[in-house]
């Protein structure tokens, strides 16, 4: 639960603190507020902690910690499994 | 995957490895505790601890949000369940956390509405979505997940969502940090100060670690060469007399953590006077609980809890492995009682508490490999 994962920004959803990312291959909207002054754009990385953007990261970071949770086996597949169950309609909402 | 690499080479284990056997003087033993759980399951799985030196024992911390939850809140949580037309909330690894009779699992057989949501947002969506429903959210965790909690309670004020509510558990790392540093039952000599919950609150709190305890502390990452590079960085701070808190994991971590995280904690929350941790007993200052302006959306102001609190079972020994007198396989149920099929206690449970980590991982260690051959 306390699990951060990473996830890459396909597009900010106007009027709101939301944001579609992929999330090793789930596509879900997450809340972006936390990260919003550092500015974020599409194609950009963020550590996603239950739902909200903590903190942005570079590729590389991403990639590191992509495959340290994988490593981490259940605990990583109940994770995303979880980010799947509430997936949200990619169009507006949230 | 040239970027893991990047991370995991192992001639740079061994160079940084050799360095540590360098800055570490034979005659003495160290004692270093990793406060986050994500670092103990990282030392176990990657066997971290066979390019340390002998005298040189990382010793497990009390970073598992999960773990540290005590049986009388769980109980509150059920009882709130329990009541008419109520929904309860809550992240899926609190499912299995063991309550004085029985856990969530055991309720929801016996036909409470226990749902697992993966963010709060989802919680307070499905409010939304069942206007006639009583929505409560079971908070827990340390400042990594607190800033969460706090934008859904403000975004429940904002549309006035009154059939929404929070269960608050959340707890700071800080003053368990100090209640270990108090305590008579262990020596330490430095700290690997936890990576994600910093990305919150930043460097400067673990600053009275070193200046009123004298111990060094490294923020660190997660990778099995950030655990290694942040105990050659402790070692050199003991080697050139300092105490400092420094940060290995910059890549992630700003130094004052994340300003709009802690304000929307700081408009939503405050801290407890105490509040208890399962295995430490009651702590001062060491939780967080929802702001009188929000009292609407307090499950503890709506609800009259019972809030007894339930003393731990006598066999688990999860307090003496959260505070590291113990090493997990030293709990008298460690594998045999105690499984994370059938957890006993609160560290088997979640895969960020140390006797998970350690039945899952663990099992060629040093200190394993040494009782072997004894």
């Amino acid at each position: 639960m306390c699990l951060a994962i990473p996830g890459q920004i396909e597009r900010l959803i106007p009027g709101t603190d939301l944001a579609t990312a992929d999330v090793s291959g789930v596509k879900r909207n997450i809340n972006v507020g936390l990260v919003a002054e550092e500015g974020i754009a599409p194609g950009e990385w963020v550590l996603i902690h239950v739902g909200f953007a903590l903190s942005k990261i570079d590729e590389a970071e991403a990639r590191a910690s992509l495959e340290f949770l994988q490593g981490l086996g259940q605990a990583f597949t109940d994770e995303i499994a979880a980010i799947t169950g509430e997936t949200v309609p990619v169009e507006g909402s949230g | 995957m040239r970027f893991v690499d990047e991370f995991r080479d192992r001639n740079i284990a061994r160079e940084l490895g050799a360095e540590i056997a360098r800055l570490a003087r034979p005659e003495r033993q160290y004692r270093f505790m990793e406060v986050c759980g994500g670092h103990t399951h990282t030392i176990y799985k990657h066997g971290i601890e066979d390019y340390l030196p002998r005298n040189i024992t990382l010793v497990h911390g009390p970073g598992c949000p999960v773990c540290v939850i005590p049986m009388g809140r769980v109980e509150d949580a059920i009882y709130i369940a329990r009541q008419p037309g109520v929904i309860l909330t809550c992240f899926g690894d609190m499912m299995r956390v063991p309550g004085g009779n029985g856990c969530f699992l055991d309720a929801r057989a016996e036909g409470a509405d226990i749902r697992m949501v993966y963010s709060p947002l989802d919680a307070l969506k499905l409010a939304q979505r069942n206007p006639e429903r009583r929505v409560v959210f079971m908070a827990i965790g340390f400042e990594t997940t607190a800033p969460s909690t706090a934008i859904t309670l403000l975004k429940a004020a904002a549309e006035n969502v009154r059939n929404f509510s929070v269960f608050c558990n959340h707890v700071t790392i800080v003053p368990a940090i100090k209640a270990i540093l108090d305590s008579p039952d262990l020596r330490l000599d430095g700290f690997l100060g936890p990576g994600h919950v910093s990305t919150v609150i930043g460097c400067r709190p673990y600053k009275f670690i070193a200046d009123a305890f004298q111990r060094p502390v490294v923020v660190a990452g997660f990778e099995p060469l950030d655990i290694l590079e942040s105990v050659r960085m402790l070692l050199k701070q003991l080697a050139e007399s300092r105490c400092d808190v420094e940060n290995q994991y910059t890549r992630v971590v700003p130094w004052d953590g994340n300003p709009r995280a802690l304000d929307a904690i700081r408009r939503t929350m405050e801290l407890r006077p105490y509040f208890e941790w399962r295995g430490l007993g009651f702590i001062s200052q060491s939780a967080l609980k929802v702001r009188e302006t929000f009292a609407p959306f307090d499950a503890e102001r709506i609800f009259e809890l019972p809030g007894v609190r339930v003393a731990d079972p006598k066999a688990c020994q999860c307090g003496e492995v959260l505070k590291g007198v113990l090493k997990p396989w030293e709990c008298k149920v460690f594998g045999t009682a105690c499984t994370p099929e059938t957890p006993i206690g609160t560290c088997m449970v979640s895969s960020e508490g140390a006797c998970a980590a350690y039945y899952n991982f663990g099992r060629f260690t040093r200190e394993r490999v040494q009782e072997a051959v004894r």
